[in-house]
């Protein structure tokens, strides 16, 4: 199966793992869940757009990641799931 | 004044966050020897968010690209002009690949304001540093002891022997070209008497600045950049004195036993013009 990653589950980071999937899922497993969960769903959700809600499932491992953290973490993965071959 | 300059590495969003909490002139985001191959895509791309997110108003933002040699170079310029950081700074700099990334510069965003701080570590660029100084958007040089240490096969010491003409011939290009040298880093992060003892003889030798690597070193290095009081008192005694004896026709002088001339007078106004800017002293205090 087709798979990418990037991060890691150091504090303040975050940790992004994308598989092949029939639909564009995510999931979100974030130590600030109770404060920010529709925060990070936003950026999540965002980004995904921007690559046309690719077939992937995103998992979304959070340490507490700033906004632009997650976003780069996600678009890292992305870009390297593509490129793998 | 760019008197301290903060490497952090490329990949650590901890790190990232907090930029502006260090008390130095500039940092400079590393996406080079900092971070590993496998993770330059990620650096790059959390810099680039960082720089987009964060204004850090306080200091000035830098990134040290990868080399203009490598594969990752032509991404890290790309993706960097978009996120507009104050500087690149390129490593392994010689006349030619600072050449070449004007002319990358040019071909991507001809009205970019980007300044380049080129990274002099070989001994091609430290015998090319007197054209690299005077080329576009050049704004200053660092000089990287150690890898020049390893292109020339030498030994790094504390004393720094071994590099004295190097950091000589970096400074005397920067000041002919009116632009900013950095001196390489000290890399012995506890020892506070050698860092200051080897910033001491950077800025004698007419280094404006010294890169760290540790935050631990920015107050060091920030005083040794900064002019003293004791300085600053004595240059408002010679500025005074030379100017009350130029209304009188006279030429040199002599304060305290030493000669007073044009140049040490030029000298005293520079240092504190420093002040000023520094906000250390100000002009209106002597009136």
């Amino acid at each position: 199966m087709k798979r990418s990653y990037c991060g890691s589950f150091a504090s303040c980071d975050c940790f992004v793992e994308i598989t092949e999937a029939s639909t564009c899922t995510y999931t979100i497993d974030s130590v600030v869940d109770v404060f920010f969960h529709d925060q990070i769903e936003q950026v999540i959700v965002n980004v995904l757009h921007e690559f046309n809600h690719p077939l992937i499932h995103v998992k979304l491992t959070d340490k507490g990641a700033f906004d632009y953290s997650i976003e780069a973490r996600l678009r890292t993965a992305l870009e390297r799931y593509y490129h793998e071959t | 004044m760019r008197r301290s300059l903060l490497f952090l590495p490329g990949n650590n969003p901890a790190i990232l966050n907090n930029a502006d909490v260090f008390d130095c002139d500039c940092v400079i985001f590393d996406l080079e020897d900092a971070v590993s191959i496998d993770e330059k895509d990620a650096a790059r791309s959390l810099v680039v968010q960082a720089l987009k997110t964060f204004e850090h108003t306080k200091i000035e933002r830098l990134v040290r690209l990868n080399g203009v040699d490598t594969s990752l170079f032509q991404a890290d310029l790309a993706a960097l002009l978009e996120a507009k950081p104050d500087g690149l700074m390129i490593p392994k700099a010689t006349v030619e690949t600072i050449t070449s990334v004007n002319q990358q510069i040019d071909a991507l965003d001809a009205h970019s304001s980007i300044l380049l701080f080129p990274l002099v570590e070989s001994p091609k660029g430290i015998l090319e540093v007197q054209t690299i100084a005077i080329l576009p958007r050049v704004k200053g040089i660092l000089f990287g002891g150690e890898d020049f240490a390893q292109s020339m096969q030498i030994e790094r010491t504390k004393e720094g022997w071994e590099i004295f003409t190097a950091r000589s011939l970096v400074a005397m290009a920067c000041k002919a070209a009116n632009i900013d040298a950095f001196d390489t880093p000290f890399t012995d992060t506890f020892d506070e008497v050698g860092l200051r003892k080897d910033a001491l003889l950077a800025k004698q030798l007419g280094m404006s600045g010294k890169a760290c690597i540790h935050p631990n070193q920015i107050a060091v290095v920030q005083a040794v950049f900064s002019p003293s009081e004791q300085a600053i008192f004595q240059a408002r005694r010679i500025v005074k004195a030379f100017e009350e004896h130029q209304k009188q026709n006279k030429g040199v002088f002599s304060l305290d036993g030493k000669m007073v001339d044009k140049p040490i007078y030029e000298r005293a106004k520079h240092l504190l013009e420093e002040a000023r800017q520094l906000g250390l002293w100000r002009e209106s205090d002597e009136k």
